[in-house]
């Protein structure tokens, strides 16, 4: 392929260049040539380029180089010419090709370079992440077994649920790590379906009422809102860190509310807390992986966000983030989605 | 006190000591296998109850073993796996699984499965009444009756609620609700469902976006208790 273009460029510029070589005189072709030479050698292949640099230089000779239509040269001059030229052409070819060369090794020793420093960051903080909920239960294990403490039945009860805690912990890392490499090795798969938006987000405010939920979680329900198609299982996931990160950054007794819309195929949800809010410098980073806001309390490896930005987008949605006014964050989702009203079926 | 057998299939040592010892704290009598061949060997000599089955075995996959145990063996199968994509869940009740739980799990809602697993195996088809919590249903007189009194169900209401009725505790999964109630060919359909389900809630519910009976079970289909 790279060869067929190399000959058809060559090949137009000396049909151009021949029918106009009585006003530009055959010299100037030899530049003409070099410069579609240079073009192909910052696109192609070192051997597409090399050939395109040996045809031009004996079309130059052939078609140009007096006495025209063979290959024999008359001035020692035009030998010349012709021998720089064919130096320069390969030359060229070849510096470009060296020039690209090191340059994609730079890259990839960049990419390389990110990589380690992502694991990096990824293995420190979960390891940190995992370690503590590790450390609560092996403790507190300890103690439960160490029967000469003489531990009152509601301590007993405080280091159970200290355990149990714990595990959710590990679970809930081990589920965005999960989701991560789901979405950074692009296995995504959307197994896209028609899901009562309502319910689903019932099912998940549930969830949480059910864990004493120190905030007012608030959801009203749209009446008739229609049947959209997406990947319920991802778009509740999504929702689940969204809410579980409003609880756990705003301070008890706040407000979490859920609210949704539908329009001209655009579904949204908006989930908007009364917190402290973000500092605006800080907002064009929250989506980043392994960011975490300065000062934020213990607890998270800074995943959560990135994945729900990747499952959103995954389904050609948009998130966006702000302060309101008010105070507290707002985010909203918007997600393209085909929809139905089935007002029409048959119940009878 | 029930003496109902229980066999564990799976490798896990740690998982394995923790269901017996839930497992016989409640009563029940406890066999264990560590591969798909001798679960299925232990099954053969001695049927049990109920069984619980890992899908990720050493030797087999859990699916081939849930498919040979299903070509003979009639009582509940409940299974118990770290996977939890709702591909390999759908699959494995396609294949015949009475029921699921993903690792982690609660062991107050594995021991209420395995009840109400346990209970569907003794169910008398013949039955012309039952009962769930504030819902009655009689089936000899097409009628149901929530806190005594009748709730009127269209035709596929009532057909859809009998469905769920007689797999009591049991995930169904949307594909198999769609073939039972609407037939073959509909089994795409899944806003009908969503849709009827909607309006069965709305009418058997105490409040419908707070189901305590028709439960949803995400990307998988629907559980009724």
């Amino acid at each position: 392929m790279q060869f067929a273009i190399s000959l058809a460029l060559v090949l137009v510029v000396t049909i151009v260049c021949f029918f106009s070589s009585n006003y530009i005189g055959y010299r100037v072709v030899a530049l003409l040539l070099l410069v579609c030479v240079s073009l192909l050698a910052s696109l192609f292949d070192i051997l597409p380029v090399l050939f395109a640099a040996l045809i031009s230089s004996l079309s130059w000779n052939f078609f140009f180089i007096p006495p025209i239509f063979t290959f024999h040269v008359s001035t020692t001059e035009d030998l010349l010419m012709f021998l720089m030229y064919f130096v320069i052409a390969m030359v060229n070819a070849i510096l470009t090709f060296k020039i690209r060369e090191a340059e994609s090794k730079a890259r990839d020793k960049d990419e390389k370079e990110k990589t380690i420093k992502l694991y990096t960051t990824l293995l420190n903080s979960l390891s940190h992440e995992m370690r503590t909920p590790i450390a609560t239960i092996i403790a507190a294990i300890d103690t439960l077994k160490d029967a000469t403490h003489g531990l009152t039945k509601e301590q007993q009860n405080q280091l159970l649920e200290e355990i149990e805690r714990a595990g959710m912990r590990l679970n809930r890392q081990v589920e965005n790590l999960l989701n991560m490499n789901r979405l950074e090795t692009g296995i995504l798969l959307l197994r896209r379906d028609w899901c009562d938006i309502n319910e689903m987000i019932f099912t998940v405010i549930q969830k949480f009422n059910e864990s004493a939920c120190e905030h007012e979680l608030i959801f009203h329900p749209t009446e008739s809102f229609p049947l959209v198609k997406i990947d319920s299982g991802i778009l509740e996931n999504v929702l689940q860190n969204l809410i579980h990160n409003a609880l756990q950054y705003t301070p008890k007794g706040s407000t979490v509310r859920v609210m949704t819309a539908f329009s001209n195929e655009i579904l949204t949800i908006v989930i908007e807390d009364s917190g402290p809010g973000i500092p605006e410098s800080e907002i064009k980073n929250v989506f980043d992986k392994f960011y975490r806001l300065p000062n934020s309390k213990a607890g998270g490896v800074g995943l959560g966000l990135s994945i729900v930005k990747g499952f959103v987008e995954a389904h050609g949605g948009k998130i966006d983030l702000e302060n309101k006014a008010e105070g507290g964050v707002m985010i909203q989702l918007t997600l393209p989605v085909e929809a139905t009203f089935i007002s029409q079926l048959k119940n009878e | 006190m029930n003496k109902a057998e229980i066999l564990i299939i799976d490798d896990e040592p740690q998982i394995q000591k923790l269901l017996e010892i839930i497992l016989e704290s409640n009563g029940y009598k406890v066999q264990t296998a560590v591969s798909g061949k001798e679960g299925i060997l232990l099954a053969a000599n001695h049927p049990p109850e109920l069984i619980i089955l890992d899908l990720g075995l050493p030797d087999k996959s859990g699916h081939e073993v849930l498919k040979e145990l299903r070509s003979w063996y009639t009582k509940s199968i409940l299974i118990l796996s770290v996977q939890d994509s709702e591909d390999a869940i759908v699959a494995a009740l396609d294949s015949g699984a009475s029921d699921y739980l993903t690792k982690p799990f609660r062991s107050g809602e594995l021991l209420a499965r395995i009840r109400a697993s346990i209970r569907r195996n003794t169910i008398n088809p013949s039955i012309t009444r039952a009962q769930f919590a504030d819902l009655t249903i009689d089936f000899a007189a097409r009628t149901l009756l929530k806190n005594n009194q009748v709730v009127k169900l269209t035709s596929t209401e009532y057909n859809l609620f009998t469905l769920f009725a007689k797999n009591e505790g049991r995930v169904l999964t949307h594909q198999f609700i769609l073939k039972e109630i609407w037939g073959v060919g509909y089994q795409l359909e899944t806003q009908y469902l969503r849709v009827f389900v909607g309006t069965l809630r709305k009418k058997i519910e105490d409040n419908a976006n707070h189901p305590k009976h028709l439960l949803t079970e995400s990307g998988v289909g629907y559980r009724f208790i």
